[in-house]
């Protein structure tokens, strides 16, 4: 059991959340130690990874891990750390190996994680090593869902769609082909920048703080979108729809859009009629297929606790990575259909690149408030006062009219969820607990 | 390239060029900055990757044109970073950056058509971007330039700026500032 006084630090009941979380090393340890040793973290996609021996090196919380497919196809997650004296075992990051050979004292292993070379074995060795039992550490549970590859540190964790549950409704609107094909992204290309910010600033942030929204007026003033209109930031293509933010019993949340059960598309890329004929016909074309569950369409959110995404315009994975309670190392993985053509990738990930990351004219001025919300936390007498998260307090439905807890106003419903959640990690519960399994008689209560 | 007394004469020209340049951007004069762009102009700094030994030519840099870099954008793009800092509600950069730019290592690359009459001149540098922000935070921006320069009239227009930032991660919460 943990030491530090999580439920009097987290009261989600009357939406009072200590600034400690955010600034004090302790929170990080215990983080690192009870959190992300547990959770299912995003590690990256196989479309980075496409030919036996190719990989990539990746991060899980604090470290480093080796994403690789083996001479079998086979996809691992190793920690990028020598088993000998714990050497970096690769330093490049991405590549294609049959060995990862460690440059300390030579070590080498198999993309599948097995020691193979020992320098002087028989001279030293014999006897004493059984190699078998040195292979690289690879994470006990790894899932890939839609190419994307997902990995945990605990053998006990429930699968990966189970960790999801309801939430992955949302995220195949991220992972899924514009036209509603099952799966089809890739990867086109990685941003990492470090930012003095607690993570949970930015997980929050996409978890569905709508509310931030006046933060970005510079950007849509001047208009970045792909329609290129002074007055907002990207095509509205959410006109009639019900904006709601739902939260999941697992801690996820988002900010998605139930649109009516007849809706148009809304016209957008203005300035590019062939992109624009493209995402149109992919439009109809999803309705077709997916009916009445094309009415979801994502915005933003995130999955408990640090992958959060931007679903559509711009449409990204983003991790945020602790490096200590007041640094963040974060990556955003940028997606498109891996069959769209040349033109659509090209508008789309201009686009991205004007929007997002620390280049991004919308992020960079999220990223000053995170920055600032965190230096201005660290204070003693700023310690001493909690957050409010007291907005739209009990102001959602169960199940209405899509599966979670819904909310058709900005709330912080779902950073309270995510909190409570939060709190049931760092005091080492179950999994039962962690998956919110004890909440459907609540539930029940509330309909 | 013949480094006749005309190199050293059009260098010069080139240099002050560049000089003045840097300090419309540290005086924060940046619509006269903008004037200063060709209307083709390619704006281009790459990220950079940790890549084996004989890899670098092929994988080190992401490419212009294809994929995710800090920046490949056009003119129209960089105008409206100058229109975002000119709304005053910016917060990445309101207030505003202290920033020096300073250019070193100046060599003509490329001279077209000729030395006595160029009408476009390739020329590599060294930058250091200095930015200090608010109180306390500051970042250091340290690398290798290549920049097109085209005439125009007595002066010139850039039409080409590629930044290779000496960095993998990147080592700033944002790139807000102009290069
Ligand atoms: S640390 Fe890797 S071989 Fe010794
Ligand atoms: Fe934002």
């Amino acid at each position: 059991m943990t030491s530090l006084p999580i439920d009097q630090l987290i009261d989600t009941q009357r939406g009072l959340i200590s600034r400690e979380i955010f600034v004090s090393p302790e929170f990080h340890k215990e983080e690192l130690e009870r959190l992300f040793s547990r959770a299912w973290l995003f590690v990256g996609h196989e479309s980075q990874i496409p030919k036996p021996g190719d990989y990539f090196v990746s991060r899980m919380g604090d470290e480093s891990v080796i994403m690789c497919r083996d001479a079998q196809s086979k996809v691992h997650v190793f920690l990028n750390s020598c088993r000998h004296r714990g050497m970096k075992v690769c330093r490049y990051e991405q590549g294609n190996t049959s060995l990862f050979v460690c440059p300390y004292h030579s070590w080498s292993y198999t993309t599948d994680g097995k020691l193979q070379g020992v320098p002087l074995y028989r001279a030293l060795y014999e006897g004493t090593l059984d190699r078998s039992e040195w292979s690289l550490i690879e994470v006990p549970k790894l899932r890939i869902y839609k190419s994307t590859v997902w990995a945990s540190w605990d053998a006990e964790a429930p699968d990966l769609m189970t960790y999801l549950g309801d939430a992955v409704d949302h995220l195949d609107q991220v992972l899924d082909c514009r036209d509603g094909r099952p799966g089809g992204s890739e990867v086109i290309g990685v941003h990492k920048w470090i930012l003095p910010t607690n993570w949970k600033f930015a997980a929050e942030n996409f978890l569905g703080d709508s509310y931030h929204n006046p933060s970005h007026r510079s950007v849509d003033m001047i208009g970045i979108g792909p329609s290129a209109q002074r007055g907002q930031r990207r095509d509205n293509e959410y006109a009639k729809g019900q904006h709601v933010w739902v939260g999941f019993p697992q801690g996820h949340g988002m900010h998605s859009v139930h649109m009516p059960e007849q809706f148009e598309y809304q016209p957008g890329y203005a300035q590019y009629p062939e992109v624009e004929e493209y995402f149109r016909h992919a439009f109809y074309e999803r309705q077709r297929r997916l009916g009445n569950k094309a009415r979801l369409l994502p915005f933003t959110g995130n999955l408990f606790p640090n992958t959060s995404w931007h679903g559509r315009q711009p449409r990204a994975l983003c991790v945020w990575h602790p490096h200590s309670t007041t640094e963040t190392e974060a990556w955003r993985f940028f997606l498109v259909d891996a069959d769209a053509p040349a033109v659509v990738k090209d508008v789309s990930r201009r686009f991205y690149m004007r929007y997002s990351g620390p280049a991004g004219m919308t992020e960079q001025d999220d990223m000053e408030n995170w920055l600032y919300a965190t230096q201005s936390s660290k204070g003693t007498i700023a310690r001493r006062y909690p957050f409010n998260y007291q907005m739209s307090m009990g102001a959602y439905k169960v199940d209405d009219p899509i599966p979670g807890m819904v909310s058709t106003q900005i709330t912080d419903q779902t950073p309270r969820n995510y909190y409570r959640v939060y709190a049931r990690y760092l005091k080492g519960e179950s999994w039962d607990s962690l998956l919110g399994r004890d909440l459907a008689p609540l539930r029940a209560a509330a309909e | 390239m013949k480094k006749g007394l005309a190199y050293f004469e059009l260098k010069q020209e080139i240099e002050e060029f560049l000089y003045q340049e840097a300090d419309l951007l540290d005086t924060r004069k940046f619509r006269e900055w903008l004037d200063l762009l060709a209307e083709d102009l390619v704006y281009f700094m790459p990220i950079r990757r940790n890549v084996k030994f004989g890899e670098h030519d092929e994988r080190e840099n992401t490419r212009q044109g294809e994929g995710i870099s800090w920046f490949d954008e056009d003119k129209w793009t960089v105008t409206k970073r100058v229109e975002q800092i000119l709304t005053g509600v910016h917060y990445a950069e309101e207030p505003l950056s202290r920033v020096t730019h300073m250019v070193s290592n100046v060599r003509l690359l490329d001279v077209k058509p000729s030395m006595e009459d160029p009408d476009e001149v390739t020329v590599g540098c060294r930058f250091l971007v200095f930015q200090s922000r608010v109180e306390y935070e500051h970042y250091t921006f340290i690398g290798r330039r290549t920049d097109v320069l085209r005439r125009n009239g007595d002066s010139w227009l850039i039409a080409r700026r590629e930044l290779i930032l000496e960095q993998n991660v990147l080592l700033a919460k944002n790139l807000s500032i102009l290069f």
